[in-house]
């Protein structure tokens, strides 16, 4: 079984999800992979499962903190925000994104 | 904080495990929402949702293994799953937790001896400073004895605290008991004479009240009060706050009470405790001469210890008092010393041991034996082991097809193992609780079988992190002893063997060859075993009975002590007389007794004899006395070789008589028969020898202790005492149950009490 082109570069998913929540505030698991499939014109796609684990990761990191909360539709959801650490995490990650980019790109143009 | 938190989730699982269900069902009930609103059918949306999301399980399993400790988790499933296959097999569990905690149970109490003995630093301030003088081998003392220890007399303990630059200062200590009754029947209580700055040394600050440093160590004493230890307080005061300024009687003398030393503080002999501490002047109070032994230079009496100056090691200090020896020698010689002995005095050296787990008795009579038992006791674990092992490889057995299917779904072998391990586990730490529980009975027990009632014996038994270490390391040990090997047999069958219901005839005999294995050696152990229990007992009953010399079964001995009264010696003889007699008419006796100095008691008295006559060795000898009444011989049971018993013609009309022992016979008078020969004692310089006929021969009996060997001792007649002993012995073999003999006794005393 072949793995779908666009799924999530392994290890950016931790980028995408803490910049999401940067942007938009809390929000629920669900609600997080739509937002990353919809902003990136369902460019990349997260394997919705594996998302969980990310999350539940993240949260003993102390990146996240969670809450349970009530969605639009009245179903209890849990909803995740970014801490204080998590954003310094997303410093740090978004600095080796593009540390990743350059080096790859200069790879790509040069040899 | 993260791994604690995964430590602590370990416990809720169960509501984790729901939570996440809940998270991801709500992922999918929104999806399914999504896919139905752009127009799927709700089925066919259920199954997308699904294929979107992957393997659910795997996922949740990943999620679950973010938030909780793997391992721990593992264990805590084994544990329970342990726990259930141990309900399903009560008598198995059961033999296994008792065997086990007999084991770990007797180890751990004897350790717990050990430890309190041997391995326990002092309760004191930085113990490891404190060092004791001790004699060198070959050491050469003549005068009279009272002390457990290494004793020295208060002129030497003067004179190397003079001298000596190791220490920043040597205390000193005499043990005494004291009588604390105004009279009538005694009641006692464990004394110490202590240097005024033996609690500083020690830097034992009292918990009420003051130490004696403002006392001084010399004759003048009229201001001494008394420190008592914490227990003895709480015993005889009742923990009163307000004890300080009562007064304590002892020996018929009243002491303020000046201070209460802390709870932990025992003294510095582990085994033993004090009840009450008295300036060493106080012994100058309680003499009968108004002398007392501080002035004597031949009564050894105290114990020395020092706190090492910085940068002093016990080595160097040894070396330096050993330097120092001959001037403390030179200085301290006994008056009543003869040429010859001064000259042999002199030539003593003196040496430094390390006292930071203090100084006991004990630890010398029962160090070695201690470990000897935990060595044995420690076969008896092994055996144990070895016996669970085999129950375990039948267990195991049993349990071949269970372990196969396991094995085909999937289960690895390290899973396996470790769940047959975590049974293991749990009947070594339920054994391990029991046993330790266990342990404080025994140890309690052994404490009891060496304390007599003469001679207390007093361990703190409390349990700290060396005797839990001790026992929880024992628990883990006999879980891999026992646990691991059949374990790792269990599972080491192909499943497909196991599954077709015959064994793998390789691994059967394999097997086999492993219990057979456990088997011989646990009847060589066993064996091992047997054979030292017979030795033991065998050197038990001789300690007990025929290497004694004497059989005190059945003896009654009272100690008649005349201090308090304030007899006169002549006064003494007949009071002595009387109670004697009474105790002779008493129904059921049937023979009565006195001496002077009762064996393995802690008091001895040697002085050098000669024999007289152009007979037996020329050169004199050291020899132990005694003096005794006509009957003594025949109540102890000591038989009379040779000759006759004193009786009441041997009085101070009489020619000087002496009876003698087999030792005494062969240093003295090489052997031959020395009933009718004639022996002189030398007397302290200055005074008149004394010639003595011999008129007995006795079978040699221990005195200092079963394991000491026989010496030469010659007993004189009480009567023929120069002066009658303020205290004596009635010993009276009786028919009939102690104590009624006892409640007669008494009686008899408080009539004749003058």
């Amino acid at each position: 079984m072949s793995k779908p082109k666009n799924d999530v570069l392994q290890g950016t998913l931790t980028l995408l999800v803490l910049r999401v929540l940067h942007a938009r505030g809390p929000m629920h698991g669900y609600a997080i992979c739509n937002h990353i499939q919809s902003v990136s014109s369902d460019l990349l796609r997260v394997e919705e499962g594996s998302l969980y684990p990310a999350l539940h990761r993240m949260e003993q990191e102390g990146w996240l903190a969670s809450s349970s909360g009530v969605t639009e539709k009245g179903r209890k959801a849990k909803f995740y925000s970014i801490t204080k650490s998590g954003l310094l995490q997303l410093e740090a990650e978004k600095e080796s994104w593009s540390r990743l980019i350059r080096g790859v790109s200069r790879v790509l143009r040069y040899s | 904080m993260s791994w604690f938190a995964r430590i602590v989730n370990v416990l809720r699982a169960g509501k984790l495990g729901q939570e996440l269900d809940e998270e991801l069902n709500f992922h999918l009930a929104e999806r399914v929402d999504e896919l139905v609103a752009g127009g799927m059918a709700r089925d066919e949306a259920r199954l997308e949702a699904l294929r979107r999301f992957g393997n659910v399980t795997v996922h949740k399993e990943r999620t679950r293994d973010v938030n909780v400790e793997r391992i721990l988790d593992l264990a805590v499933s084994d544990l329970r799953y342990a726990i259930r296959q141990l309900r399903l097999a009560p008598g198995f569990a059961a033999v296994a937790v008792l065997s086990l905690a007999l084991g770990i149970g007797a180890n751990t109490a004897i350790f717990q001896l050990i430890d309190a003995l041997r391995l326990r630093s002092l309760p004191v301030q930085d113990p490891w400073e404190l060092a004791a003088i001790d004699t060198a081998p070959d050491f050469y003392t003549s005068g009279n004895y009272r002390s457990r220890n290494r004793a020295f007399t208060y002129a030497q303990f003067e004179q190397l605290r003079m001298h000596q630059q190791a220490f920043s200062d040597v205390l000193a200590f005499g043990d005494i008991r004291f009588n604390l009754s105004r009279g009538g029947e005694a009641r006692f209580a464990e004394g110490l004479f202590v240097s005024a700055n033996y609690f500083k040394v020690l830097g034992v600050m009292p918990l009420l009240g003051r130490d004696f440093a403002a006392t001084n160590d010399d004759r003048d004493c009229r201001d001494a009060g008394a420190i008592l230890s914490y227990s003895f307080w709480q015993r005889e005061f009742g923990g009163d706050g307000a004890v300080l300024g009562r007064t304590i009687q002892l020996n018929g003398q009243s002491f303020p009470v000046i201070g209460v030393a802390p709870k932990e503080f025992f003294g510095l002999e582990p085994g033993r405790r004090f009840d009450v501490a008295v300036p060493l002047c106080v012994d100058t109070l309680m003499a009968d001469d108004g002398r007392g032994r501080m002035d004597i230079r031949h009564a050894w009496w105290l114990t020395l210890v020092g706190r090492l100056k910085p940068g002093w090691s016990v080595e160097r200090a040894s070396a330096h008092i050993t330097q120092l020896s001959e001037v403390i020698f030179r200085e301290t010689v006994p008056e009543v010393y003869r040429p010859d002995d001064v000259k042999a005095y002199l030539a003593n050296k003196l040496r430094v041991v390390a006292a930071g787990t203090g100084i006991s008795s004990l630890r010398r009579q029962y160090e070695n034996p201690l470990w000897m038992l935990l060595v044995t006791t420690a076969l008896v674990l092994l055996i144990a082991c070895a016996n669970l092992a085999n129950l375990l490889l039948a267990r195991a057995s049993a349990r071949e097809r269970e372990i196969a299917i396991r094995q085909s779904l999937g289960a690895s072998r390290t899973r396996l193992v470790s769940q047959l391990l975590s049974e293991s586990f749990l009947l070594a730490a339920l054994g391990g609780v029991l046993g330790a529980l266990l342990a404080q009975l025994l140890s309690r027990a052994l404490v009891a079988f060496l304390d007599s009632g003469s001679d207390p014996v007093f361990l703190n038994l409390d349990v700290n992190w060396r005797v839990f270490g001790f026992a929880s390391v024992l628990s883990l040990l006999t879980c891999l002893l026992f646990g691991l090997t059949p374990a790792i047999r269990a599972t080491g069958i192909a499943p497909a063997n196991a599954m077709r219901g015959g064994r793998g005839t390789t691994t059967n005999a394999e097997r086999n060859g492993l219990r057979r294995m456990l088997v011989v050696s646990q009847i060589a152990l066993s064996l091992v075993l047997l054979v030292s229990a017979l030795l033991f007992g065998r050197s038990l009953r001789n300690l007990l009975t025929a290497e004694a010399g004497l059989n005190a079964d059945g003896v009654l001995l009272t100690r008649i002590d005349t201090t308090l009264p304030k007899l006169q010696p002549e006064r003494r003889r007949q009071v002595f007389q009387q109670i004697e007699e009474r105790t002779r008419s008493l129904p059921g006796a049937v023979s009565v007794g006195s001496a002077w100095l009762t064996p393995f008691g802690n008091s001895s008295w040697n002085q050098n004899v000669r024999a007289e006559g152009g007979v037996g060795t020329s050169a004199k000898k050291l020899v132990w006395m005694n003096l005794v009444g006509p009957g003594y011989f025949d109540t102890m049971q000591i038989s009379l070789l040779a000759g006759r018993d004193f009786d009441s013609h041997d009085d101070r009309s009489a020619p000087k008589v002496a009876i003698v022992n087999e030792a005494f016979a062969k240093e003295v008078f090489n052997g031959e028969n020395p009933v009718g020969r004639t022996f002189r004692a030398e007397e302290y310089a200055g005074k008149q020898d004394s010639l003595f006929q011999i008129v007995g021969l006795v079978r040699n009996t221990k005195y200092f202790g079963l394991r000491d060997e026989f010496r030469p001792f010659a007993y004189f007649p009480l009567n023929q005492a120069e002066e009658m002993p303020a205290a004596i012995t009635i010993a009276a073999r009786t028919h009939g149950p102690v104590n009624d003999v006892m409640a007669v006794v008494r009686r008899a005393v408080a009539e004749i009490n003058p």
